[in-house]
């Protein structure tokens, strides 16, 4: 794809707030990444952010097991706030790190897996994007004004209310939390308006990549689940804020109905954690395989089995509360129910695995950890659907341990295994294999030392949540061995930084295609251009590009098999699918809209606005001397209180308005060479990229040879095109300024 | 429902693969989204039903005639909200107008009516703080208000905007995303009517 062909044309500016805020057209720098609406570069937001409150919420946890290390050890810190780093470590970890990772390739991976140019509402998935920003810089500040949430990151009532948890800190968990949630859902629905109807023509729901189907699951998943936690928030708020009565037993409220809300939204959230690495680690697998997923239609069906199932489960996170044998009998059941659909997933994994000729590059040997890992924490789930069982392991370290296997060896191995695997599409660079391996190996023993002798902690009885123990509970020797393997993680963690600073600077560059991927997005440059795709490419059947590079081993993968999704046929297709869907390449170039102020204002005030309710003064600012002289109508009062809030509140809404009139804007690009036509580049760098792979896989797996005639190919083409590529690896948005004269 | 023909779509570029505009799936997620959100709230005022320990009861403030009153009301301007999308896709923005017009004004009766139950109820001793009727009630019934407050501003904002030339036959769309949530808001009070006011003199 070569830059030197490419003509940008702004489109010209109209309305009356482009006079304010005009709409970007290719900003660069700071301004770029503040007003970006691209998918990809707003992806690279999601994972810088994320990565920043990983190592906040990592160090929360070095402090947590230096203070465990040994019994009755006091001297690191205080009760009040080891309270404080278990409960952020939590909310950090789970809020601020894996599920925006996943909203991350969510961004950048799956509009390139459908051969879309970006998100159905770009300007909606920066408004997101600065939510989650502002959300989590609000939940985080509490710590400048030493009043960090405290009280769990489940918040049970009525620990939470104004009288157990005075002060600020629980305001800044509620209000944080409602930010996230509004981020996380508008980002949802964004994800599925995109999947459901920016699919590349071809591109059947049955021909999507599993990692797009369980974005699609996730998001369905986010808009369903978050609205419970939303509602809890805010009844919980009205609580702190204003002394309803939701969870006040003294008044008729119960404290339990928080646990049903609360968990109505916690078990999904669960899924919405692990089913983004299910969906990369389903797409590593056949790649380092180099075979076909096995089982394509159960693993999607499993993964909407689970999704579906996720939210009839949820009082297995109660069964202590007292619920009657009943339900709890009935929930035990379908949480026993759940583990089908995971299983028959884990099989369909280890059936890709056999027989094929396994790489063992770094992300491979995350997507293993993670089904080993996962599988455990599986069975250690399994263990407390049994409800009696669950009795004795309820809030002990087994709990600990169990969602630890799952979160860190399951969804953060997976993570690892996306981030190893799309980093080259997304840098153009590849990640160190020795230093990735050194890392995996240091994160997946350290890892394993960390998390599984706190079975038999938990087993043994010790508690979750407690700042220290007795020295003759004999709990000492597994702790210190649970911090050393910390310190372990702790070292892989930082192995990870270092390759990623290190790769940033000096890495290996690679083409398009480093893997010998098998779906869309290895078909366009690393990193891709801004619009993605110069042609949207025509989808053939699942795992299209393999089938273009390598159309001998179709018949091997039962194409003419009907119930096949490998099966391709013109005929096959909806009629819908050959509609043509806008973002074609024709007389007026390629449309890209311009870069927008208003979702960062927007977020900015609503942020802000949370910030006013946070720091609301219960005497509006008057003192108590008026306050006894004079009455205050209760209004002025609310206005004097939430001014703030307010203000804040306005500049969000005004932001939406002057969003929801902004014009268009924007520019066309246009590439001269017309004589390439549709299709031929495609084949090109497919072919190119075959080429790489096919020295690649020599290297690691001399079994792969098939794909080396295809180097008949001209050398001369290749090097100019290596050069374009180099050229647009460089800062995108240098490259088009000089285009523009 | 006719919209999606291409002829009434200024924007071809916004239809998908499955043939509907992109903003309509997203309202249609969106108003699903809601759902669980109202869900949550009415399901937290029916546990709540008959468990406060301090009165005015539910009997004893409830004005089924106003109510009903405001309610039919709402779903009056449902009907309008109905012929303000025929209007515009019609091309006719002078009866768009109208109508639109009719439609906010309608949902401000309703908001009228509100405003003036709650003081009312307020001043018969039903406060947000003093029993858990009037807590769960006030949110139930305030976040619905919100949300026809909001539709109201939605409207006017596309009344004034006929005015430079922004609804045309073409862009439809933009009325009937509008009209989806109104009539949401409007389907959701009858909910709420039945689950919160009728309740009381059936069970």
């Amino acid at each position: 794809m070569s830059s030197e062909n490419m003509r940008i044309e702004p489109a010209p500016e109209v309305g009356f707030f482009d006079k304010i805020f005009p709409r970007q057209v290719q900003p660069s720098g700071l301004i770029g990444w503040l007003t970006t609406i691209d998918h990809k570069r707003i992806g690279i937001l999601y994972l810088v952010t994320a990565l920043f409150w990983f190592l906040v919420g990592g160090l929360e946890a070095i402090m947590i097991r230096i203070q465990l290390h040994k019994p009755e050890y006091q001297d690191f810190v205080s009760a009040e706030t080891y309270n404080q780093l278990f409960t952020m470590h939590g909310t950090t970890m789970i809020f601020l790190v894996i599920m925006p990772l996943a909203v991350a390739f969510f961004n950048y991976i799956m509009p390139l897996q459908i051969g879309a140019r970006d998100v159905a509402f770009p300007r909606m998935n920066a408004f997101s994007y600065w939510m989650f920003f502002f959300g989590s810089v609000l939940i985080n500040i509490s710590w400048l004004f030493g009043e960090a949430p405290n009280m769990s990151w489940v918040g049970y009532s009525p620990l939470t209310n104004s009288t157990y948890t005075p002060g600020h800190s629980g305001d800044f968990w509620v209000v944080g939390l409602q930010i996230l949630g509004v981020s996380s859902i508008v980002g949802a629905l964004n994800f599925i308006t995109t999947i459901v109807n920016m699919r590349a023509p071809g591109m059947t729901f049955m021909r999507m990549p599993v990692f797009t189907w369980m974005t699609l699951i996730t998001a369905l998943l986010v808009i369903l689940a978050f609205p419970a936690i939303t509602i809890c928030l805010v009844e919980l708020m009205f609580d702190r804020l204003f002394h309803t009565n939701f969870f006040e037993a003294s008044a008729g409220g119960l404290p339990i109905l928080w646990q049903h809300l609360f968990w109505v939204f916690g078990h999904p959230e669960v899924y919405i954690l692990i089913l983004p690495p299910m969906g990369m680690v389903s797409e590593i697998l056949p790649v380092f395989s180099r075979k076909p997923l096995f089982g394509y239609p159960l693993i999607v069906g499993s993964g909407a089995a689970i999704g579906f199932m996720g939210f009839t489960v949820w009082t297995h996170h109660m069964f202590t509360s007292g619920m009657g044998n009943i339900a709890t009998a009935a929930f035990a059941l379908t949480t026993m129910a759940i583990a089908v659909p995971t299983g028959v997933k884990i099989f369909n994994w280890i059936g890709t695995l056999y027989k094929g000729q396994l790489v063992m590059s770094v992300p491979m040997l995350f997507a293993l950890g993670f089904i080993y890992q996962f599988m455990m924490g599986g069975f250690s789930g399994l263990m407390h659907a049994n409800a009696v069982h669950d009795l004795q392991q309820h809030d002990s370290y087994f709990v600990v341990a169990h969602f630890h296997y799952v979160l860190i060896g399951g969804a953060l191995f997976g993570t690892f295994a996306g981030i190893y695997y799309w980093f080259p599409k997304v840098t153009g660079k590849m990640l160190s294999e020795s230093r990735g391996k050194a890392m995996f190996w240091f994160l997946f023993i350290g890892f394993n030392l960390t998390f599984f002798p706190m079975h038999w902690l938990g087993l043994n009885g010790m508690p979750r949540r407690i700042y220290t123990y007795a020295a003759r509970n004999d709990w000492g020797d597994l702790n210190l061995l649970c911090s050393c393997g910390a310190i372990l993680m702790a070292i892989a963690v930082i192995i990870f930084y270092i390759d990623l600073f290190m790769t940033a600077k000096a890495g290996k560059a690679c083409g398009p295609d480093p893997w010998d991927g098998r779906t869309v997005e290895w078909t366009i440059p690393s990193p891709p251009p801004v619009y993605n795709f110069k042609e949207t490419p025509l989808v053939h059947s699942l795992d299209d590009f393999w089938y273009k590079k390598y159309p001998e081993s179709a018949h091997i993968d039962e194409h003419d098999d009907e119930e096949s999704p490998y099966y391709d046929e013109e005929s096959s297709m909806h009629p819908s699918d050959h509609v043509d869907h806008g973002h074609h390449h024709d007389e007026h170039g390629i449309h890209m809209p311009g870069g927008s102020w208003f979702p960062l204002i927007a977020a900015f005030g609503f942020a802000l606005g949370g910030f006013g309710i946070i720091m609301n003064d219960p005497t509006g600012g008057y003192s108590a001397e008026y306050l006894a002289e004079y009455d205050v109508p209760a209004l002025t009062m609310l206005v004097h209180r939430f001014k703030f809030a307010l203000v804040g509140g306005l500049i969000g809404v005004l932001g939406v308005f002057a969003w929801s009139m902004e014009p268009i804007g924007g520019y066309n690009i246009h590439f001269d060479d017309e004589d390439e036509k549709a299709g031929t580049e495609a084949v090109k760098e497919s072919k190119k990229a075959s080429k790489k792979a096919a020295k690649e896989a020599a290297k690691v797996e001399p079994a792969a040879t098939e794909p080396a005639k295809e180097e008949a190919k001209s050398e001369d083409a290749e090097a100019s095109e290596d050069k374009a590529d180099e050229k647009e690896a460089d800062k995108e948005s240098d490259s088009e300024k000089k285009e523009e004269e | 429902m006719a919209s999606h023909a291409g002829h009434l779509i200024e924007n071809p570029h916004e239809i998908g693969s499955t043939g509907l505009p992109h903003r309509k799936i997203l309202m249609w997620l969106f108003l699903a989204s809601d759902c669980m959100f109202f869900g949550a709230l009415i399901s937290t005022y029916l546990i709540y039903r008959g468990r406060s320990v301090s009165g005015p009861t539910p009997e004893e403030i409830f004005d089924i005639p106003l109510t009903s009153t405001s309610s039919f009301v709402l779903l009056m301007s449902s009907y309008l909200m109905v012929l303000a999308l025929a209007a515009v896709e019609r091309g006719d923005i002078g009866k768009f107008r109208i109508y639109c017009l009719g439609t906010a004004f309608f949902g401000s009766i309703f908001l009228g009516f509100q405003v003036y139950e709650f003081s009312h109820f307020y001043h018969a001793g039903l406060t947000l703080q003093g029993s858990l009727f009037g807590s769960s009630f006030f949110v139930l019934t305030g976040t619905h208000g919100c949300h026809v407050a909001i539709g109201v501003l939605w409207l006017l904002t596309l009344f004034f905007y006929s005015f430079t030339g922004g609804v045309t036959q073409k862009r439809a769309l933009d009325t009937e995303i509008a009209g989806l949530y109104w009539h949401f808001v409007d389907i959701v009070w009858i909910v709420i009517f039945v689950a919160v006011y009728l309740l009381e003199y059936i069970i």
